[in-house]
């Protein structure tokens, strides 16, 4: 009486969980509120310096100055304005709920009785989170680059290098600063569904992985810890200048994509161990 | 261990800190019964659908449910088995069918193309088609509840595990899980319910099983669990004298309801001992003079059996 086997129906696809858990974020009004709050930053840099554009001092964050004179540098100014705390933030928020939010809400004991399995789960809600910090660097740089041809004139952009470069190398320039900034975040999120396989309280999950943001940062700022600066995921938040010169150099691209990849095979390793061998009792 | 059987365990059991939440437990589950899982609350129940479903790691023991070993054989397993473990589980934020949606695509075997149509079905089936569109959210507990429950019907099972599948629900939602249940089983899947609701049990079950405090005291079908003593109650305003009657008979009377001493009250009742007849008592209580406004006897209650094996005391185990 036993019906057919399930094995691999014909028709299910093994996808179909990513699919449902980008739905679900993407629609979820949390997720959209904390995308309009990041939008907001290049929205707010843009407007205070078009108001007040009578004379730039030099001082303030990175391409500030060079707003007035070209509005695509908004973007860039945007992303460094965020890195330190509003990126951080946000992908705090999302990584931190990845398990202790399905804990907390019962629904992560329905997706592993589907069976979701749960190193597919896992990696499910490790690439949500990591899709999460793709829109939330990209969604800076567009809105940023968008309102800046709003407000101000725009043109061929000089680089750092001093070179000169035209509206397609510079769409090319933006991707890469994307992806340079969602990549450097990767190892963050890492981190942070780890701490989430360790709570059902996702408000916990997400206060300690901010916390720990903030903690590699103020470590990277003590000289006593040189050290160990290498090492801080945090470390090459800021290191995309590259990017602005021409030639284009990789070096710190490559550095960061291995001390990124080395916190997710960590963290990731620990996430495996401890989701996969506790019991699920929420 | 034989394979015949929907669920088996052997030795299962469960330690949290220094308790042994289950204990020993060896129950076996026949392929096309309706089990009813009964215990106090805290006795083990949910610990042990919980690992039966591999949520929670057993300290010791086998599992072999659809004649896989578990958790071992988990992917291939769940997939043909429906659960309610502890409450249905919603997101506030997706409509009850979007729930239902995101539930499915989690099970990697079940097919794409026929999600829609098969959701569609599953709120049909409890009655929830017309509030599908609802933010989760804004359900009543009664409405969290059927959800619950059609998410186990996603697909055709072979083994419905359902804690506590009444809980909330109206009159008539209690029929129609009633009359869902008795249609799987008729269809063949295997129902292995938990619930306080005796009555129902008794209505539903072929088997029991009894938890107390972690340890199994009860397993059988239901008839076997029931045997026991006959009782025979009169109604009458002689309640005295009847009771003596009763007790030349050498009839054991019942203990008296707490608050009346015996035979103070309008009814007398005692257990009915092999080779007494119930007319030889009732002609016994009318030569005695003994004014009958009625006189009843029935087998035990599956309440009363529950409170025997399991105690009086209202208090949960710690
Ligand atoms: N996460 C946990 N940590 C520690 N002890 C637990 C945990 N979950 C359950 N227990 C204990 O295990 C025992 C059995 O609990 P369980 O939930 O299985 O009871 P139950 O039979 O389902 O009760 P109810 O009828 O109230 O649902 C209880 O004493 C409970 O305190
Ligand atoms: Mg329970």
């Amino acid at each position: 009486m036993s019906r057919a086997e399930p094995a691999r129906a014909p028709g299910a696809r093994p996808f179909a969980l990513l699919g449902s858990e980008l739905a679900t974020l993407f629609r979820r009004r949390r997720t959209i509120a904390m995308l309009g709050a990041l939008a907001l930053v290049p929205i707010l840099i843009a407007i205070a310096v078009r108001v007040t554009s009578a004379g730039s001092s030099g001082r303030g964050p990175a391409f500030l100055s060079d707003i007035t004179q070209n509005g695509l540098f908004v973007g860039f100014t945007a992303l460094t304005v965020s890195i330190p705390l509003f990126l951080p933030l946000t992908i705090g928020v999302v990584a931190g709920d990845t398990i202790a939010g399905e804990a907390s809400l019962g629904t992560l004991r329905y997706l592993l009785v589907a069976p979701a399995g749960r190193l597919r789960l896992l990696g499910v809600k490790y690439l949500g989170a990591a899709v999460f910090a793709i829109a939330a660097s990209a969604v800076i740089v567009v809105v940023g680059i968008g309102i800046g041809a709003l407000l101000f004139p725009i043109g061929p952009v000089t680089l750092l290098s001093g070179d000169t470069i035209g509206a397609g190398d510079f769409a090319l320039r933006a991707l890469l600063m994307i992806g340079y900034v969602s990549m450097s975040l990767l190892g963050f999120a890492a981190i942070g569904t780890f701490i989430s396989t360790l709570t059902t309280v996702p408000v916990g999950a997400m206060a300690a992985t901010v916390v720990l943001a903030a903690a590699s940062q103020i470590m990277d700022a003590l000289p006593q810890l040189s050290a160990v600066h290498p090492w801080l995921f945090t470390h090459d938040w800021f290191a995309f200048g590259d990017l602005l010169r021409n030639p284009i150099s990789w070096d710190s691209y490559a550095q960061n994509a291995v001390l990124q990849l080395g916190y997710i095979v960590v963290f990731g390793s620990l996430a495996i161990g401890r989701f996969t061998t506790t019991d699920v009792l929420s | 261990m034989t394979t015949d059987a929907a669920i088996e365990t052997s030795g299962l059991t469960k330690i949290f800190g220094r308790q042994r939440a289950v204990d020993d437990l060896d129950l076996t589950v026949p392929r096309g019964s309706v089990f009813g899982f009964l215990g106090p609350n805290g006795s083990g129940k949910t610990t042990t659908i919980r690992m039966l479903l591999g949520l929670a790691g057993a300290s010791s023991g086998e599992i072999r449910m659809l004649g896989a070993p578990m958790p071992g054989a988990l992917r291939s397993v769940l997939p043909r088995v429906g659960a309610l473990v502890e409450g249905p589980a919603i997101y506030p934020f997706l409509s009850g069918r979007a729930n239902l949606l995101r539930l499915d695509a989690a099970d990697l075997h079940a097919p794409s193309a026929t999600r829609r149509a098969r959701v569609d079905a599953a709120l049909d089936r409890v009655g929830l088609s017309h509030a599908a569109q609802k933010k989760a959210h804004a359900y009543s507990l009664g409405m969290k509840q059927r959800l619950g429950i059609a998410n186990a019907l996603l697909r055709p099972r072979d083994l419905l595990i359902l804690d506590e599948p009444s809980n909330g629900l109206d009159p008539q939602g209690t029929r129609e899980v009633r009359s869902l249940i008795r249609s799987l089983a008729a269809e063949g899947t295997t129902v292995f319910v938990s619930s306080h609701l005796l009555s129902e049990i008794e209505q539903l079950c072929s088997h029991v099983a009894v938890m107390s405090a972690g340890r199994l005291v009860a397993h059988g079908t239901l008839e076997e669990l029931r045997r026991g003593e006959v009782r025979v109650t009169v109604r009458t305003p002689d309640a005295a004298n009847a009771a003596r009657v009763l007790t030349e008979l050498n009839l054991p009377l019942d203990e008296p309801a707490s608050g009346d001493t015996a035979g103070s009250g309008d009814s007398v009742s005692a257990v009915l001992v092999d080779g007494v007849l119930p007319e030889t008592v009732t002609a016994a209580l009318v030569a005695a003079g003994v004014r009958v406004r009625g006189l009843s006897v029935a087998g035990e209650t599956l309440e009363e059996r529950f409170v025997a094996l399991t105690g009086e005391g209202f208090d949960v185990a710690g």
